[in-house]
This record gives C-alpha cells, structure tokens and sequence, in this order.
C-alpha cells in the first residue's frame, strides 16, 4: 500500500459521499460460490466449526450459571463444613492460601529465571538450552503425574504429609514453567534502547534489571500470573494426593486442606451432593471468568504499550 | 486495439485520495510501462486492474475500468477477472511445494483435471517463461529451493499456466541481480505477441528497453502517457522531464 | 567493591531460579522410575505392560494394565477425531473468515475455554453428555464415545490456538499468489496457507494428544472407569489417569507400587509426545 507522508487538507474527502465501486454484493458472492461449489462446501464447513466451538462454550457456561445459580445459597458460605451443610467457606479460603503460597514460591523462581535466560545468558549459552527443554518438558506433565510426584517426593520423603505446603509446592513446579515463559516474553519485549540508556548513564546490570527492565514488563509478568493462578484454582488432580481433602479451614501450612475444585470432585464422586456441587461449579466459573477477563484487559495493555513503541 | 480502458478512477486509502482522475487506454499486445517516484499511485493502479485492491481495508474507487468493453467493477467474477488478468510481484512468491504444483495450481483450481493435460501445460508454461531446461530435472522439488531470479521466472510461468489474456507485472525485478533482470526483460519481449503486459518500474532503462508505452505518475495523476520513444526523447511535460533526467524522484 | 559482590550474589541468585526447573524434571524423573520401575519388575514388564487382567485386591493379585493403555489411547483417538477437525476449521475461521469486529469477543472467548477447569467439564459431561449419549443410543452413557466427545472439546483451545498462530505465520504473499491465479478465498486458504502452517498445525494436534491422553478429573466422570477390554465405543473405558486416581487411596504395597508404575508407562507416553512436539516445532522455523 502506497502512501505519502504529508496529507494536504485538499486532499480529505468525505469518503462516505462516494459510491465505491469495489465492494462486492452478497448477490454477486452467491454467484461466485455457485460457479465454485467446493468454495460454498468449505466455507460452510468453516462456519460450522466456529459456530459449533462458541455454541458449545456458550451452553456449558449457560447450563452451569442456569442450573447452579438458584443452588447458592447463604448456608453454602457459612464459616463450618459439616455433612448437614457442605459449606464451601474452607475450600475458598483453602483456595486462596493455596494460591499465594503457590505463587510464592512459583513466582520469584520464574522471574529470576527468566532474567536469567534474557538479561545474563549469553547467546549459544548451554544452560539456556538446558532450561528451555526442561521447561518445555514441564509443561506438558499431566497434573496427575505432579500429583503423584507431590505425594512421593514431598508428603513421603519429606514427611511433610497431607498438607497445604505439599500442595503448594507441587502445583509451583506446575505453573513454573508458565510463569516463567510469559516473564520472558515481557523481558523481550523491553526495548534494548532503555537499557543501553541505563547502561550509559553508569547504571550497573542489577540496577538496570530492577530499575529499568523490570518495571516496564510489568504488566505481562502480571498477565502471566493471573494465568497461573487460574491454574491453580482449577487444579485437582495434582491436589488430592498432595493436600489432602480434609474441608476444614487450614490452621497451619502443614494441615490438609481442600481447594475448590477438589471440594468439587469430592462433592460430585459419591453423587450425593449434586446441588452444592452446581453451586461450587458456579462459584469455580465466575472466578475463572474474572481472571480470563483480567488476563486479557493486561494483554490488551501489553499490546496497547508494544504498538506505541 | 485498446484491452483496458480506465474512465475518470479515483481511489482513496480511507480519507486520503491515492489516485486522481485517471483516464488511460491500455493497448493490447503491447508492453505498458508505469512509472514515476514511490508512492505516486503506479502500483496501486496496477492493483486496481485485477481487482487485488479490494483486500486492502477501507479502499473506496469510483469511476470505470473496462476490460474488452466489459466493466471488471460490475457483475464480472472476481476470481474469472484474476484468471483472465494475470499478476507478478515484486518479491517472488512461489508457493512452499514443488514446482510442478506451483504451476498446476492454477490450472487446477480451474478444473483442469488429468495428468496428461496438467504435464502438457506445466511444460509450456515453463518452456514460455524460459526457465523448462534449468528445472525439467527437479520438478517434484521444492521451489523454495530455486535462486531468486528463476522464482520470479516461475512466477511467471505460473500466470501463464492459467491462460490469461493480460499479465500484471509489479516491479518484478527490483529485488533480481542484472543477470536475472535481463533474462526476465528478453522474456516479457518474448510474451508480448501473445499477452497484454503491463508493469510498473522504478527503472527508468527497463521501461524504456522493454515497453512500448510509457505512463508517468506523480502524486496519483498520470502526468503523461504516450509512445515510450517519445516519453524519453521528447517528453511534452516539464515534469516528466525533470524526472526522466533524474532530477528528483 | 559492595557493588560487585552485590552483582555477583544476584547472578547466581537468578541462575539456581534458572536451574529450578531442571531440577524439577530430575526430580520428578529420579522418583517416578525409582518407585515405578522395582514394581515392573516384581511384576514382570510383560505381564503389566499386556497383561489383560486388572485385579490388584484379588489373591492372588493381577497386575495387567493393557486394558487402561487401551483405554487411554481409544479416547485420545476419539477426541482427536472430534476435536482436530472442529478445532482446525476454527482456526481457519478465525484466522482468516472472522471480521474484525467479532474477532475481539471470539479470541478471549477461546482462551475461556481453555481457562475452564477440568472438574467443570467433567461435571458437565456427567450431567449433560453422559445422559445425552445414554438417551441416544439406549446405552449406559458413561463411554468411550462420551469422553472421546468431552475430550474432544477440551482439546479445542490447544489446537484452535496453536493452529491459528501457524495459519497466520504464513506470509500474505502465498494468500496474494493464489487470489492473483483466480483461486476464491476459500481455495488460496485450504490449498495454500494450510498446507505452509502444516508443521505447526501438527504441533497443535501433537499438544492436543499430549493434553487428552493426560487429561484425568473429567475423563474420569465420564468414562464408565471399567479395567477391561472394550468391545465398543458405547462401552465403559478406563484409562492411566484414572487408574490412578481412583485407587491411590486406598491401595498399598504392590497395589500402590503399580499404580506408580502406571503412572510411569502414562510419563513415558507424555514424554515420547513431548519430543514429537519439540521436533514439529524445529521443523517450523
């Protein structure tokens, strides 16, 4: 596309006034697909598709806010779990302990080594390499699998038991890798420009990192770790061998504790719980639907702030 | 006898009005060549003549372009159009498989069916766009792997491979070495008994060594159209002389 | 001088975070094959790997897993066959069919898709698949053919996502090409930018395998969960994961030794696709 630099003002034209004559009608599009009728068949078949993903997505998130929405009820957020009212209260507080220990260890880790991968490693640097595939392997470890790994290597072998902290820890080796990577995106996407600037004004590598770098990658490390804390409240698998299903609020990191989602699953796997179990799976969609909406208005900054540059 | 005729074409990016008033008959059988300083509208012109402007987002044209008589903007299949009016680009881009499917794409896609068919035209489309004896070996190889200058002549031979009447050249040597360059101007000489070709240059010698007709653009008008013997000798306008000598541009 | 050895903890600082990972694989590799492989073993790898009969409670007991590696391969077969097509053809669409003004709603409405934790989906597949399929085909409901589907959509985002990206790597120039030949819209994008972002759609449809074949909580609601050969798709399957899940909590001794194992045979499959999807990714750039 040609265009020039300066736009005279003679040269404005309210192009709604005009009647273009490069738009092509429905009646004539009609008429190519009939003269080309594989044309129609894939087309179709691709609006199909689309219609069928969204269509799928819409009644699942229809059908649960539907039939669970009138299961809430106060009693379901009363302080005690007992078996006259599966009150969901621990679980979400176990939830939100769960997330923040599991993001504190996760997140320092990731973002020191993405730092280390994009601000120290030199390029044909071994390590690097090393780390990718590692990290590559990670995240294609079904939950299962960490769940099992959690239950060997922190509730067996440390003795840590059924608990909090054993949770924790195996779903931090699992969202890792998540972190890790989108920190390095947003590292990436620091201009050069900003650290040379650093550089130049005396600044040493550390304070350029902390001072300049990071500052400005906020916002996707950010966007990475709201992902990964969706990850962590829908996680079960890798939970219930980890930490335990005990429903009661947790006193210390090493007591046992259900999140949400393994609340859940231990409210639908004897089938008798079905109401509450609508009403959990309600609870567990609308937290996953904050956290994609924050996700994506921090991605739309991220890529407002990229286009500006 | 004229193949295209352009009637009072405006075309606007948005609000900004890209070509003005363009009034041009383009002769069949014969070399056109537009040229003029970057961004005066040559190659969007060109673009507007197979109807590939109508991907860019907010293009608005108004006015006529005939095609043996035949307005391409009215009831004309856009898909017929681009068969009937061949185009080459100004980066080679030669589909990722192998040659010989770079040119029985074209073929195909218009329902050419039969090995023995598609082997006859793959072969003349090759031998037409001389390039048959430096691939006849490796047909079923990739084209990526071909040097620039045999892409962009495989380009060529896959315009050909769909029989149109007109061919669409848009700087098609700009990114070739001289050797390439002067292979693919002896060809576009070669092709014009049968073809109407029109190709816009940023080389003022090309214009002048392959075309039969020049036009000059400046700032989305067509300054000057005429004989390219006369355009470069004794141009009437001012401007297109100032150019010609290299005095901007 | 305090700012040099400052500059020097912190270098090392963010290279153990570096390392962490690599740590995490050794570890996860030393503990699964350390208590899964003495087991195999005790067993005999033959009879566990194909031996048909599931029985670890029974005296004596009987550890053959073949009916589970079945399984979990009949329905990451199914949900490949429901889900890569529906996933591809969306992608296409909306990589190249969706205006501008849908687009903005459609894309983070996949990345919700993927962001749906999989008890949710496993719930819905019990209260919405499982009677459908029991009413449609006078069946039990809880089947291969109920996870193959379950699975097939909860693939979805990973191959829409994947394969999208790879449809809009491939350079405008091909797409300008093939309209310039006189090929429609929908011919220049199935025959020529689908078969350039080949490689990287099958890299989705290799992630895609990798997440079916691990996918636990929901295939275990669905799936009948019973430890033998199926005869149809109408039948009830078990698969690795749900192997594990189900019986880790009780089991002891050899019974909770093989089910490690198992979960082993399951790391050694995720492993073998993981290595797939690295050499697809290669290949792409």
């Amino acid at each position: 596309m040609e265009k020039k630099n300066t736009i005279e003002s003679s040269e404005l034209v309210d192009i709604n006034s005009i009647q273009a004559i490069n738009r092509r009608s429905v009646r004539q599009r009609l008429r190519e697909y009939k003269k080309s009728p594989l044309s129609l068949v894939l087309f179709l078949f691709v609006i199909l598709a689309a219609v069928v993903t969204f269509a799928v997505l819409l009644f699942l998130i229809g059908y649960i806010l539907v039939k669970g929405i009138p299961n809430l009820s106060l009693d379901l957020f009363s302080w005690n779990y007992s078996t006259e009212n599966q009150s969901m209260m621990p679980a979400l507080i176990s939830t939100i302990f769960m997330t923040l220990l599991s993001l504190i260890i996760a997140v320092p880790l990731g973002i020191g080594a993405a730092i280390y991968l994009v601000e120290y490693a030199r390029r044909g640097n071994k390590i690097v390499g090393a780390v990718r595939m590692a990290a590559e392997t990670l995240s294609g470890v079904p939950s299962i699998v960490y769940g099992l790994f959690g239950m060997l290597f922190f509730v067996t072998t440390l003795h840590w038991g059924y608990s909090l902290l054993a949770g924790a820890f195996t779903l931090a080796i699992m969202i890792l890798p998540l972190v890790m990577r989108t920190t390095e995106e947003a590292l990436l996407a620091v201009p050069d420009m900003l650290r040379e600037g650093s550089f130049g004004l005396g600044a040493g590598k550390l304070r350029t990192v902390f001072k300049i770098v990071l500052p400005s990658a906020v916002p996707g490390i950010l966007a990475g770790v709201i992902l990964a804390i969706g990850r962590i409240v829908g996680e079960t698998a890798a939970l219930i061998y980890t930490s335990g299903t005990v429903a009661a609020v947790p006193k210390t990191p090493m007591s046992s504790a259900r999140t949400l989602a393994v609340h859940m699953y231990a409210l639908t796997d004897n089938g008798l719980y079905m109401e509450q179990a609508y009403a959990t799976a309600v609870v567990l969609l609308i937290v996953v639907l904050v956290i994609n909406f924050l996700s994506a208005v921090l991605a739309k900054r991220v890529a407002a702030k990229s286009i500006e540059r | 006898m004229e193949k295209f005729k352009i009637e009072n074409l405006d075309l606007y990016y948005g609000n900004f009005q890209a070509l003005k008033n363009i009034n041009l008959n383009l002769e069949a059988n014969k070399i056109t060549a537009f040229i003029g300083p970057s961004g005066c509208g040559k190659s969007t012109l060109l673009k507007s003549l197979n109807r590939m402007n109508d991907l860019v987002e907010g293009c608005s044209i108004t006015g006529n372009v005939l095609l043996d008589g035949e307005d391409i903007y009215g009831d004309m299949d856009v898909n017929h159009l681009r068969k009937r009016v061949g185009m080459v680009f100004q980066k080679a881009n030669p589909f990722p498989m192998s040659i010989y499917d770079n040119i029985a794409f074209g073929p195909r896609t218009h329902g050419v069916r039969g090995k023995a068919r598609l082997n006859e035209i793959v072969e003349k489309s090759l031998r037409d766009a001389a390039i048959w004896d430096e691939v006849k070996d490796r047909l079923k190889k990739s084209a990526l792997g071909l040097s620039g200058g045999q892409q962009q002549r495989l380009c060529i031979a896959r315009a050909l491979a769909v029989d149109p009447e007109v061919i669409l050249l848009d700087e098609p040597t700009s990114a070739l070495d001289p050797i390439s360059t002067s292979k693919i101007e002896d060809l576009l000489l070669s092709l014009k008994n049968n073809y109407t070709i029109i190709i816009v240059t940023h080389n003022m010698q090309q214009a002048g060594r392959v075309s039969d007709k020049t036009a000059f653009f400046l700032l989305g008008e067509v300054v000057e159209f005429d004989d390219t013997l006369k355009i470069f000798n004794n141009p009437s306008e001012r401007r297109t002389e100032d150019y010609i000598t290299g005095r901007f541009g | 001088m305090k700012q040099r050895v400052l500059e020097l903890v912190f270098r090392i600082l963010f290279l153990i975070a570096a390392l962490a990972s690599i740590l995490a694989v050794i570890l996860i590799c030393i503990f699964l094959f350390a208590n899964g492989f003495p087991p195999m073993a005790e067993i005999g790898v033959f009879d566990f790997l194909f031996g048909m009969d599931w029985s670890p409670v029974d005296v004596p007991p009987s550890f053959g897993i073949f009916p589970m590696i079945v399984g979990s391969l009949y329905v990451t077969a199914g949900a490949i066959i429901i889900g890569v097509p529906i996933g591809i053809l969306t992608a296409v669409f909306m990589a190249k069919f969706c205006p501008k003004r849908l687009y903005r709603p459609l894309k983070p409405a996949v990345e919700l898709l993927a962001g749906i934790p999989s008890i949710v989906y496993g719930f819905f597949g019990m209260v919405v698949l499982v009677p459908l399929v029991r009413e449609l085909f006078d069946s039990k409901g809880a089947s291969i053919l109920t996870a193959s589907i379950l699975l097939g959509i909860m693939i979805l985002p990973t191959i829409i996502g994947v394969s999208e990206s790879a449809i809009r790597a491939v350079p405008n120039s091909y797409y300008e090409g093939a309209l310039a030949l006189g090929a429609s819209h929908e011919r220049s994008v199935f025959f020529v930018m689908l078969p350039a972002a080949k490689s990287g759609i099958m890299a989705g449809i290799v992630l895609g395998i990798g997440r079916a074949i691990g996918e636990t909580m929901a295939v275990m609601m669905v799936a009948g969960n019973q430890a033998r050969m199926p005869d149809s798709i109408l039948e009830g399957v078990r698969t690795l994961t749900a192997n594990i899940v189900m019986e880790m909590g009780y089991a002891a001794d050899l019974h909770r030794e093989a089910l490690i194992a198992t979960a082993v045979v399951l790391f050694v499959f995720i492993l073998i696709i993981n290595l797939c999807f690295s050499l697809l990714k290669r290949r792409m750039k």
